[in-house]
């Protein structure tokens, strides 16, 4: 700790030495509006980009670059026998940022930790509806209320989560962003000043970062925080200049305006790997695309004819003319990088031909559906529209009609849940946490029928093997579950899974040190730019 | 005279009623609904969308909640976005500006550009002058401007690189706005490369925004013009041998003018019309992106209160420039 | 024009006029080459399958973005090349002529049925119907167009159909607006009191003794209405609000391949070229309508 100490003055020390010198700053193309700077109730990536990545930590962080969990705020933890009981002991010394709407006169303490995640569930806490109409998304959406029973504090610097059952994804789901440690004394501040709204739009945190200004729709800027526990930033300024076009954004890059950007068109990619300032970090991404059949609509009720219409669309074609060669053909649901994945499973066949044949077995003749196109780029299916043209195109030549439909994002995924939809869905998934029950049971369990499962699809041995794999330990053991029910879904086609989307990170060549992420934020620490 | 513009704006209550009813209404008709929107990805519990129904009044009688909501506007509260939980009203006056500026400047060029040329074709009706003047000002007012800005930013930024892609400044200036007016906020701080850095980004969206109004301008200058300069009373001033200049500075220009600012007054709901096009072609951050972002976003309160403001403003401004007309224009006081 | 007391002019003055008409219109070089342009628009629209190379909506899978001709890399097949996913643009462009006049068709027709309706309706009856019809008028010429016509569309829905129904409902009070006025001068007029006086309905005279007499200015507002339907309509294509994939309508051909912007710029240039040329014929065209219509300008 004194070695930091006499580290962080010395930087100190240079920085003033440089004097006038060139702040370094970093500018980051984002591809959105934060909704605002509070990272418990908001849902985007763009959110948490803005705001969790840059102004919070968490107890656990996410390594950088990976899914694997390390201390943030919370030096270590420990698990009890029966594993209902998570003990975190806090990080001494850990500061929340200086600015001029608040200064604060104490470090990090359990009263902080609790308070973060009391405002998300208790609902008399003051602080559960502090915006108008608002709702804990996430702390709700990953079930927290059904698995903590309480969250007590031992001492200042020890907090203890209680558990209802033994729960494996618990410390993961702890890194993820809703998570995200807010200072309980500003919290009192505002109360006390009667501006509770102020805490989403001048946040406190602890994270690298510390908040400088936003102008609407326009810019964000941070600077590096001096005090940070794990030392101050090498780049003193970040932007965040907002760019909602991704080709607009691609031309930022190559005219110098932004060091960074994310999520660039697929068709602009060639360009910018051939522009000698820029480099082009690729990943393969933690994602899928897929389209869900509603099974229980006939025809689709019958696993031949889903099949059949799986085995009649070339995926070739779309990997081609959508993600432009950026994507690889998914077999499974979950991507090729995470645990568990069932390389035994064989590839998906294009064959019309057989196709036919199938439905023809299946008695199902002149087939007229809906083809539902997201209305929205997302990094796991750029364009649904492109990718509904091709499917209609190939469907019409088994004699299979489809029209393509598509609503407002919100409303899309709303009609997309309904048991009475008719006809085959595209959606698609990022993780959220290294864990595959984030995918298998999100996505198609029986209890997910209503909420994302878009397939309203049960299948008991598929629930019974992923609900056992939830509460087992043994990363071996879940993972024989895991693969077996991959082998389930296979058989069963429940969706048709296109495809796993590589993610690009265009950035100037004066940027080092980023490091991609496969659950797709974007985090700047530990960043440097060459003058 | 005053009892003109009393009649006026005695006319105008009732369409503003109109307005604030159609409003209300559309964002009522919206498919989706309100509660699901702002709950985000994992919806609500059943228990919690009822409460949230009714901290929003969703529960009450559809004339009680117009009467709510009305009531809401007139003390200025213009309701909470949905998404961002801000003030509608503190996201417009931010915005708003910013539209503005823009569309300022654009009706700047299109009246600079446009009046001369007019003028000029006129006075040399049928020159080849006159000629392609007009027909670049037909081609202009037939331009698809999405279309047009794209063909701009590909060569002005793209291929030559003279002018910055998106932005209102760049982003190394970091001047906190006092108007919000980019370009005199920058003057304010008399900070020079600010403002020409400020220019260079307005420009290109300047020229796609003022395109259709340079366009209109100069037509209907030029034909202002022609029909001035037939009137007997020029014919005369010219036969008694006042110079051609002087003819059309004092006659012809003055009457003509009337009928320009009439048409440059009727351009401003046109050029909201074109600012939607424009800013989400550059990624302006003013009022038409925010209006189409919030309409796909279904941000009801925004689109609802949006609708309004702007309505308002472009209701407002028509009534100015009528007012105008009639003191400039003392023949219509008496229809 | 003079106004006659007569209900309905001569066969051989109707002759004269239109031959009147046409001598004005002639003139007018820009009007006749418009007239040209439009014309064989049309036509490319009615023949479109006879004319286009191929399908529309037939996907070559092996040759995507394929540039025009004249460009290296191109594929004989296809003189304007391909779209992303491997359709020819030019069948595509030539099959979207159909869309354009089609919207342009549909959407003066409606404009026009209802605003004449509610034109005439206001001016022939004065009063508190006049005071309703134009309030309401006034209502929706408050919102900027492109707006009211975008919240209309979120909704009824996006597609083709309902932009139409949205840009007639927000350009109609423009022919409301102008019939009301004309009815209004008009109806007072002597050749209306005869009219009127000989015993002719309501019903009659709005339809038969006055309206024909606003045509000339109606006719002039109906051109320019085409134009702006046809603008407004990619407009809200190019906004993801108009057509939807994959009809080939050339605002949403522009919108669905703009990210190829800087890689294939054909794909959005020609649509806008397009979209650019009919709508300045129609413009020309309209131009020397009002030339030809608008006794005032005649003169001079």
């Amino acid at each position: 700790m004194k070695l930091m100490t006499t580290l962080l003055a010395a930087t100190a020390m240079l920085a003033l030495a440089a004097g006038a010198a060139q702040a370094k700053q970093l500018v980051f193309c984002s591809e959105a509006s934060p909704a605002h700077f509070d990272p418990g109730p908001t849902t985007g990536g763009n959110d948490f980009d803005a705001s969790s990545r840059t102004i919070y930590n968490r107890l656990v962080e996410f390594e950088k670059g990976g899914t694997a969990i390390e201390p943030g705020l919370a030096e270590s933890w420990s698990t009890s026998e029966d594993g209902k009981e998570i003990t975190f002991k806090l990080r001494a010394g850990a500061k929340f940022h200086t600015t001029p709407y608040f200064t604060p006169t104490r470090d990090l303490n359990a009263d902080d930790v609790i308070f973060s995640f009391e405002r998300q569930w208790k609902e008399d806490n003051p602080w559960f509806a502090y915006l108008e109409g608002m709702t804990w998304d996430y702390f709700q959406g990953m079930d927290m209320p059904k698995y903590i029973k309480e969250i007590v504090k031992v001492d200042d610097l020890t907090v203890k989560f209680v558990l209802n059952e033994p729960n494996a994804p618990m410390v993961a789901n702890l890194a993820m962003d809703f998570a995200s440690i807010v200072s309980k004394e500003y919290a009192d501040q505002l109360a006390a000043s009667g501006d509770l709204a102020a805490f989403s739009t001048q946040p406190i945190g602890t994270g690298p970062f510390v908040f400088s200004d936003y102008q609407l729709d326009t810019v964000i800027r941070y600077q590096a925080f001096p005090d940070y526990w794990a030392g101050k930033q090498p780049i003193d300024d970040l932007i965040f200049a907002i760019t909602t076009d991704p080709s607009v954004r691609a031309q930022r890059l190559l005219a110098g305006e932004c060091d960074i950007m994310p999520y660039p068109s697929p068709a602009d990619i060639a360009q910018l790997q051939a522009d000698e300032n820029l480099t082009v970090l690729e990943q393969e991404g933690l994602n899928i695309g897929y389209m869900s059949y509603n099974t229980t609509e006939p025809p689709f009720d019958n696993a031949n004819v889903r099949k059949a219409l799986s085995m009649a669309v070339d995926k070739a074609a779309i990997i081609e003319a959508v993600y432009q060669g950026a994507g690889q053909d998914a077999k499974n649901l979950i991507p090729p990088t995470m645990w568990s994945y069932n390389n035994n499973i064989p590839a998906d066949t294009y064959d019309p031909e057989a196709a036919k044949k199938l439905l023809e077995e299946a008695g199902v003749t002149d087939l007229t559906t809906d083809l539902w196109a997201m209305p929205v780029s997302r990094p796991y299916n750029p364009n649904a529209q492109r990718v509904a043209e091709l499917i209609q195109a190939d469907w019409a030549a088994i004699g299979v009609t489809a029209n393509i439909v598509s609503y407002e994002w919100t409303e899309y995924r709303e009609r997309g849940k309904q048991a009475d939809r008719k006809g085959p869905f595209q959606i698609g998934w990022t993780g959220d946490n290294g864990d595959p029950d984030n995918f298998f049971a999100t996505l198609f369990s029986c209890s997910a029928i209503g909420v994302s499962n878009y397939s309203s699809w049960c299948n008991q041995e598929f629930e019974d093997l992923i609900q056992q794999a939830k509460t087992t330990a043994d990363q071996a053991e879940r993972t024989a579950l895991y693969e077996k029910a991959q082998e389930v879904f296979k058989a069963e086609e429940p969706a048709l899974t296109l495809a796993h989307s590589k993610v690009f990170m265009p950035m100037n060549k004066r940027v080092i040190g980023y490091k991609m992420d496969p659950l797709g934020i974007h985090r700047f620490d530990g960043v440097d730019v060459t003058e | 005279m005053l009892n003109y513009i009393l009649r006026r704006l005695a006319l105008i209550v009732p369409t503003i009623i109109g307005i604030s009813i159609c409003a209300f209404a559309f964002v009522r008709v919206l498919p989706g609904d309100p509660i699901l929107a702002m709950a985000g990805q994992h919806g609500v519990t059943p228990e919690r969308y009822e409460i949230l129904r009714e901290q929003f009044g969703y529960n009450l009688p559809i004339w009680q909640q117009y009467f709510n909501y009305l009531g809401g506007v007139l003390q200025g509260n213009f309701g909470v976005s949905l998404a961002t939980k801000r003030p509608v009203i503190t996201e417009f006056m931010t915005l708003f500006p910013a539209t503005i500026e823009l569309a300022l400047v654009a009706m700047f060029l299109a009246v600079i550009i446009g009046i001369p040329a007019g003028i000029f074709a006129a006075v040399k009706r049928g020159s080849w002058f006159d000629q392609l003047t007009m027909g670049v000002a037909l081609t202009g007012y037939s331009m698809p401007i999405f279309w047009w800005g794209l063909l701009l930013i590909i060569f002005f930024s793209g291929y030559l690189g003279w002018t910055p892609v998106s932005g209102r400044i760049a982003l190394s200036f970091f001047l906190r706005p006092i108007t919000g007016f980019m370009l005199v906020d920058t003057l304010l701080y008399g900070n020079w490369p600010a403002f020409v850095s400020a220019l260079r980004h307005l420009i290109l969206p300047a020229v796609v925004l003022g395109t259709i109004p340079l366009a209109v301008i100069a037509r209907q200058t030029r034909s202002a013009m022609l029909e001035i300069l037939g009137e007997d009373y020029v014919r005369t001033a010219r036969a008694k041998g006042m110079s051609p200049r002087r003819v059309i500075n004092v006659h012809a220009l003055r009457n003509a003018l009337i009928p320009v600012v009439t048409t440059i007054g009727l351009q401003v709901g046109l050029l909201m019309g074109g600012a939607i096009l424009t800013e989400t072609i550059f990624s302006w951050p003013g009022i038409g992106k925010w209006m189409i972002d919030s309409i796909s976003k279904r941000d009801y309160v925004v689109v609802q209160s949006g609708l309004l403001l702007i309505a308002l403003i472009v209701m407002a401004v028509n009534l100015l420039v009528d007012l105008l007309y009639a003191v400039i224009n003392p023949r219509i006081r008496v229809q | 024009m003079t106004q006659t007391p007569q209900i309905a002019p001569a066969k051989s003055d109707r002759a004269a006029a239109l031959r009147e008409f046409w001598h004005y219109f002639s003139v007018n070089r820009g009007a006749v080459i418009g007239l040209v342009v439009f014309a064989l628009l049309v036509l490319i629209a009615i023949f479109a399958p006879l004319l286009a190379p191929y399908s529309p909506d037939i996907q070559y899978r092996d040759a995507i973005l394929k540039p025009p001709i004249w460009d290296a890399g191109s594929d004989p097949r296809f003189w304007l090349g391909t779209d992303p996913v491997g359709r020819d643009m030019l069948s595509r462009l030539i099959h979207g002529a159909r869309y354009s006049l089609f919207i342009g068709f549909f959407v003066v027709s409606g404009a026009l049925f209802v605003g004449v309706i509610l034109g005439v309706l206001a001016g022939y009856f004065g009063g508190w119907i006049d005071a309703m019809i134009m309030r309401v008028m006034d209502i929706i010429l408050a919102f900027p167009s492109l707006l009211l016509a975008l919240v209309l569309v979120a909704i009824l829905g996006p597609g083709l159909f309902n932009a139409m129904v949205a840009i007639a409902l927000v350009l109609q009070p423009h022919f409301a607006r102008l019939v009301r006025a004309a009815v209004m001068a008009e109806k007072n007029r002597e050749y209306v009191t005869a009219a009127r006086l000989s015993g002719a309905g309501h019903l009659r005279l709005m339809l038969v003794t006055i309206l024909p007499n606003c045509l000339g200015p109606l006719i002039v507002q109906a051109t320019l209405s085409f134009s702006n339907a046809i603008l407004e309509a990619a407009a809200l294509g190019f906004l993801g609000m108009g057509a939807q994939p994959p009809t080939p309508e050339w605002g949403t051909m522009l919108a669905s391949a703009r990210e190829f912007i800087l890689r294939a710029p054909w794909v959005v240039t020609f649509p806008g070229l397009a979209i650019l040329i009919t709508v300045l014929a129609i413009n020309l065209i309209g131009d020397g309508l009002r030339d030809a219509l608008d006794p005032k300008l005649k003169r001079s």
